[in-house]
């Protein structure tokens, strides 16, 4: 009986538990908060000092930080829930999310499930079978192979029959984790089994589908809403195109340069879906556009709230967790279809923690710097992590979304910009400046987006380290950062000593320093990490005297016989890193963010629409000569050839050549694997493999050394 | 407030600035022809100060610089710069030291030297220039490094040293090796306050030759610097010579073969930024935190202090030209002090000394300063004031502008010379921190009076128009040319008007020359040269240093004269 009917023995809501953790489970929390609905949180051993657990009324232990042995652990998540007394269980996305299981669990113990019925997420998220009742309910479907037989070579005569390229999925899952995509028949055979033991590994079911391959696709969505009262609405489209690894990074609503008819004939679609289903509670229906043809495809329907919701709030005026909760506890829908509103535009940026320039692999490392851009009724900042916390491999990488809205999609775009500008991150890489550079190409600022828009534009959005313009204005603006970090260095120094003065009279750190006729003068150091060319950086040496009205005189040595001298750079310290700082006449604020890691102190740099990272050795740690020889080193473009480094933090679930196997140049030795996702590692030349030590189900860590290829 | 300012005849702060008791009014009258002669006379000194300390900041000159810096070496200032607490003051000594002393110039006599904080601990440093001279010990490079050990054998600061030197300058041997105050008191100094718990550090970051050899080995704690440091009795030259042993300078005494097999050394630095580091790290594992007991005091006085009330710079446009020409040290005091507060004692008694008592940088202080000759009274005054802040254990200050004590029969049958005696005494026998500054002439028995070098003052700094001499020019001319005017007499010599005139003038152009600052200082009759303006900060630096040590006892009752 899951019939759109209100429950009378179910009650009302007044307690809730959230089965999720970062960013999702704070954004319930809050609107929880606001309605009154006490929250308990649930963590994981890696999760005990969260920002979620800080936030909810109260918070229940689940686990080990691993998400199977926590926050996929079903039992442990309904028993939490029981014994705190919350009626309720909201799952948010990813983790339980999307198990009719777990919904039927909850429904067992007499726990409000706040997400579609069981029946509905069992149907779609089974991808063959949704596609045959989309089919049958007239939602147009994307040429493909959706059934039983999962031979490889009756699967290989099946891709044919589409037509390469063809785009191998799993039945189960999402967010593009086993996805291959085979551009021809040589290709699929390793292509299919890859992805059947990454689907495997993520969702424990290894079925796969075949589908007809769009080459210059668009990805839009719908948000549908639905009640127990059988009522469903469409609250309009996400264009969520922009994506990388097949995961998207931007997305935005509505869904630029398509007409109020097509957006209708969206919606209906949508609805339809949704129906044909009994679907009550936040849902998606994903459809591929093929922008050649203008035709659409149903894709899949994401029975779950999603990441990118907050762009659809924002253009609706509307919680959907507000909707979320009022649906689970049997109202009908606050508003009709008529009555949906379409405000101005709405961007989503996930900022995440990854590493752009080595092919967007998950990052993971403490945040030691964590300042978002600070919030407004049109800039929404959800996040689940604080300054200090860390980002680990246990769980998904990303930070933040930032949430912008404006009047139109210009004005929210300028306001993206902006904000990303502003959000500063350090202690590990991030794509903030690679998301900048989406937000500002030509192409984006148009409108122009396709699935395939960061291949498409990557000559503009990955810098091509042989243009040398490029790198000299690039190293002319980092000279610029390093005058500003040297002078906001020499006052803040001024400050921390003064406070920490043994006792001494403060004339001994008086600002300037006090020298016997003359002016005290000192050197400054930086190496500057050049983060858009990968290993690449360059040492700079900056002289600064000291004024005698607090002033600067700095000269940095542009090369072997000339100087650039910026005379009197004033620096005012506000707080904490916080300065403003005048140089040759303009005066702008400036933060700092100094930290310490492996014996090298880091230093950022915000100034206007500049982020600089540099880097200082410090002098007391070095080892000893003998020392050096042993220690594994951790700059991978210092290894000889032939050495191989882990490219991220994860675990080993393959070792494909053994000890002393004779490799080709672009064999795969071994797979890793980090946030689900898998990565092949290769031998970079060929030569047979020696002092490979790690074996399947080891975690290893970032830039640790794997194995060496040799002659 | 107190109306005693109310008659004054000194220029008012301004209107509507009240006085209080204590506060001093500004004393300048900026309109005044005197006031723009004075300033434009400072004006040229300064300049001269200043290209001086240019030519010496530049060491041994840009060849010698640039082979320094082909080795991976720093100067010595820079090394000092890396030590001490970044952005903190550094109070260098005598920078003038060897000026115009031998043939060749010696800038800063080869040895950079001055007091920093690491740490947050005060540190006497002693850095060898290398590029002067191969940083070898010339008679006055000797001397300074001496006076840089006395006084932190006085304050209880721990020394620093910085080697990089070639030993003792062998042409000059004979003033440089064998006396009391020669290269071996050098290291009998670092036995003596090892021995009192003043900690020495050596950071070996060139060659230390021979002697030099000595000052790692006596260390309580060094650092070698991988293939820049050495360390022999004898070089390989010397070796060779003497035993037929061919060996490479690292082998015969580099920081592996020190640190690994002789122990002489204990800190193998990979570089010398690395060796500065470990030096950094030595100091603050000093811990003498523990030994120390003016920590509180110094807390208790390091509370928020007020600035004077006037402009400070204007310390340059004070001293006249004219050393005939009179002027209140009040205008100096009121410059220098907190708030410009000075509470006098005895204000109305013995006048041409004035003295009171203040606080610079919140540190208190008793201050002496001249206004005018020495009389009696003065004397007497200043004898009690110096006994009173020894009982209170109150640092004094000496502001010397003092052509000498009143001379003349009526002086004499009152006792003057008992009455200086008993400054002189008052003097010599106080334990507190002692501090002078020349800010004018300096003359006969008032320059001891007035704690000069001979009084071992803490520390003793110079404006550029002082004059130290026995007596004035014109005066020692007049009374020379009456004793020879009376030997030719007897020889029955007539004596010429112009010849008696060529004699005066001699005699007047010597003791111009000598009585000149940069004579002094290049002798190391003080510890440097100063810009007035720097007064209140020298003063208050120089306070906080000699306050580091302990509180000495005071040996006697305060006498009313």
């Amino acid at each position: 009986g899951e019939g759109p009917s209100s429950s009378p023995s179910l009650p009302i809501v007044d307690k809730v538990l959230i089965a999720n953790r970062g960013e999702i489970a704070c954004r319930i929390i809050r609107t929880s908060r606001r309605l009154g609905i006490r929250s308990v949180a649930v963590y994981s051993d890696a999760d005990a000092a969260s920002l979620h657990v800080k936030s909810a009324d109260e918070a229940v232990h689940i686990g080990p930080p691993p998400a199977r042995l926590s926050y996929l652990d079903a039992s442990r998540i309904v028993d939490a829930a029981l014994r705190t007394g919350a009626q309720a269980i909201h799952p948010g996305y990813g983790f339980l999310s999307e198990s009719a299981d777990f919904a039927k669990l909850c429904e067992d113990n007499g726990l409000v499930f706040i997400g579609p019925p069981a029946s509905a997420i069992r149907d779609m998220g089974d991808k063959s079978a949704s596609k045959r009742i989309m089919g049958a309910a007239g939602v147009p479907l994307v040429p493909g192979y959706h059934g039983e037989e999962q031979d490889v070579e009756f699967m290989k005569l099946e891709a044919e029959k589409i037509g390469y390229p063809v785009l191998i999925k799993p039945t189960h899952g999402g967010g593009g984790k086993g996805m291959r995509i085979v551009e021809n028949a040589n290709q699929f055979v390793e292509s299919f089994l890859g992805a059947q033991r990454e689907a495997a590994a993520s969702f424990g079911v290894d079925k796969i589908l075949l589908e007809k391959y769009i080459t210059r696709p668009r990805h839009i969505e719908v948000q549908i809403f639905g009640d127990k009262h059988g009522n469903v609405l469409y609250l309009y489209e996400r264009d969520c195109s922009v994506q990388r690894r097949h995961q998207k990074i931007i997305e935005e609503a509505p869904a630029p340069n398509i007409s109020s008819e097509f957006r209708t004939l969206l919606g209906m679609a949508a609805v339809s879906a949704a129906k044909a289903v009994n679907y009550h509670n936040a849902g998606t229906v994903e459809f591929i556009v093929d922008t050649t043809t203008g035709n659409f495809y149903f894709m899949e329907m994401n029975t779950r709230l999603q990441v990118e919701h907050p762009v659809t709030e924002m253009i609706i005026g509307q919680d959907l967790v507000e909707w979320q909760f009022r649906v689970a506890n049997g109202e009908s829908l606050p508003i009709c279809q008529s009555d949906v509103p379409l405000l101005g535009h709405a961007f989503e940026a996930r900022i995440y923690a990854e590493n752009v320039v080595k092919g967007f692999l998950p990052a993971t490392g403490v945040l030691h710097h964590y300042r978002p851009v600070s919030a407004s009724s049109s800039v929404r900042v959800e996040t689940g992590v604080e300054q200090g916390d860390s980002v680990s491999m246990h769980y998904d990488p990303m930070i933040a979304k930032l949430v912008v809205w404006g009047e139109s999609r210009n004005a929210a775009l300028v306001k993206l910009k902006d904000s990303l500008l502003k959000f500063q991150v350090a202690g590990l890489p991030t794509n903030i400046e690679f998301l900048n550079k989406l937000a500002n190409h030509q192409a984006f600022e148009g409108g122009h987006v396709e699935t395939h828009f960061i291949e498409k534009f990557q000559d503009d959005l990955f810098v091509d380290p042989n243009d040398q313009a490029l790198a000299k204005r690039a190293y002319d603006e980092a000279k610029y950062s390093a005058v500003l970090v040297a002078a906001c260095i020499c006052k803040e120094e001024q400050y921390a000593r003064r406070e920490g003065s043994n006792g001494l009279p403060s004339i001994w750190y008086s600002d300037p320093p006090f020298r016997v006729n003359h002016c005290a003068k000192r050197t400054v150091e930086l190496e500057w990490d050049n983060d858009l060319y990968s290993g690449v950086s360059k040492n700079l040496t900056l002289s600064v005297s000291y004024l005698p009205q607090g002033e600067y005189l700095i000269e940095i040595v542009v090369d072997k016989d000339s100087m650039q001298q910026h005379n009197n750079v004033k620096v005012t310290r506000f707080g904490d890193h916080e300065f403003r700082v005048e140089i040759d006449g303009v005066s702008m604020p400036t933060n700092l963010c100094i930290y310490e890691k492996e014996s090298v102190k880091h230093i950022h740099m915000w100034h206007g629409s500049s982020h600089h990272h540099f880097k200082q050795k410090l002098g007391v740690e070095l080892p000893d000569a003998d020392d050096i020889q042993q220690k594994p080193r951790l700059d991978m473009s210092s290894h000889q050839p032939g050495v191989v480094v882990a490219p991220m933090a994860g675990m080993v679930i393959k070792v494909v050549a053994e000890e002393g196997a004779r490799v080709e140049e672009g064999q795969p030795v071994l797979v890793l694997e980090a946030m689900k996702m898998e990565h092949v590692v290769k031998a970079p030349l060929a030569g047979t493999v020696q002092g490979l030590q790690v074996v399947a189900g080891q975690q290893i860590q970032d830039s640790s050394v794997l194995f060496t290829i040799k002659d | 407030g107190s109306s005693s300012c109310s008659s004054s005849p000194w220029t008012s702060g301004g209107p509507g600035l009240r006085f209080f008791a204590g506060v001093l009014p500004d004393g300048l009258d900026r309109s005044s022809e005197e006031f723009a002669r004075n300033s434009q006379a400072m004006d040229g000194l300064l300049s001269r100060l200043h290209s001086s300390i240019h030519q010496v900041l530049a060491g041994g000159g840009p060849g010698a610089v640039k082979r320094n810096r082909s080795r991976n070496k720093l100067l010595p200032r820079e090394r000092i710069d890396s030590l001490i607490d970044p952005g903190s003051s550094f109070l260098e000594l005598s920078q003038l030291a060897g000026h115009d002393l031998y043939e060749d110039p010696l800038p800063s006599a080869g040895i950079v030297t001055g007091i920093g904080p690491v740490h947050g601990q005060l540190c006497m440093f002693m850095a060898n220039d290398p590029t002067v001279k191969g940083g070898t010990y010339f008679p006055i490079t000797v001397k300074k490094h001496l006076r840089a050990q006395e006084i932190a054998a006085q304050c209880k600061l721990p020394c620093i040293y910085l080697v990089d030197s070639g030993g003792a300058f062998l042409p000059k041997q004979a003033e440089v090796f064998p006396d009391r105050e020669n290269f071996g008191r050098i290291f009998y100094n670092q036995a003596t306050m090892s021995s009192e718990g003043i900690p020495q550090i050596a950071l070996v970051l060139g060659s230390c030759t021979a002697g030099g050899a000595y000052i790692p080995a006596m260390a309580d704690e060094s650092v070698m610097v991988k293939g820049n440091g050495t360390i022999f009795l004898a070089g390989p030259p010397l070796v060779k010579a003497a035993t037929g042993e061919e060996v490479s300078a690292e082998d015969l005494g580099g920081a592996a073969v020190h640190c690994k097999l002789s122990g002489v050394s204990d800190y193998f630095a990979q570089d010398e930024l690395h060796a500065l580091a470990l030096g950094r790290n030595i100091i603050k594992n000093f811990h003498t935190a523990g030994k120390r007991t003016t920590v509180s005091v110094a807390r208790e006085m390091n509370a928020e202090f007020k600035e004077p009330l006037y402009d400070i710079s204007e310390l340059r446009s004070i001293a006249p030209t004219d050393l005939k020409q009179s002027f209140d040290i009040r205008s100096v005091i009121a410059r220098i002090v907190d708030g410009s507060e000075f509470d006098e004692f005895k204000k109305l008694y013995g006048t041409t000394l004035v003295t009171g008592f203040a606080r610079i940088f919140g540190q208190p202080v008793g201050i002496l300063g001249n206004n005018g000759i020495l009389f009696n009274e003065s004397a007497l005054k200043g004898a009690h004031f110096i006994e009173l802040c020894s009982q209170r254990n109150i640092p004094l200050v000496f502001l010397q502008n003092i052509t000498g004590f009143m001379v003349g029969s009526k002086s004499e049958a009152n006792g003057i010379a008992k009455s200086g005696a008993k400054m002189v005494m008052a003097v010599s026998c106080a334990k507190v921190p002692k501090v002078t500054i020349i800010v004018g002439g300096s003359f006969g028995a008032g320059n001891y009076a007035m704690c000069g070098r001979a009084y071992s003052p803490n520390f003793m700094f110079l404006w550029p128009n002082a004059r130290i001499s026995v007596m004035g020019g014109a005066q020692a001319a007049g009374v020379l040319t009456q004793i020879e005017k009376a030997n030719k007499k007897k020889q029955g010599v007539e004596w010429g008007k112009e010849e008696e005139a060529a004699f005066k003038a001699k005699v007047v152009e010597a003791y111009e020359r000598e009585g000149n600052c940069y004579y002094s200082t290049a002798r190391l009759w003080d510890d440097g040269i100063i810009d007035p303006a720097d007064t209140r900060k020298v003063i208050g630096l120089c306070i906080s240093a000699a306050r580091n040590r302990p509180e000495e006892a005071c040996k006697f009752g305060v006498f009313r004269m």
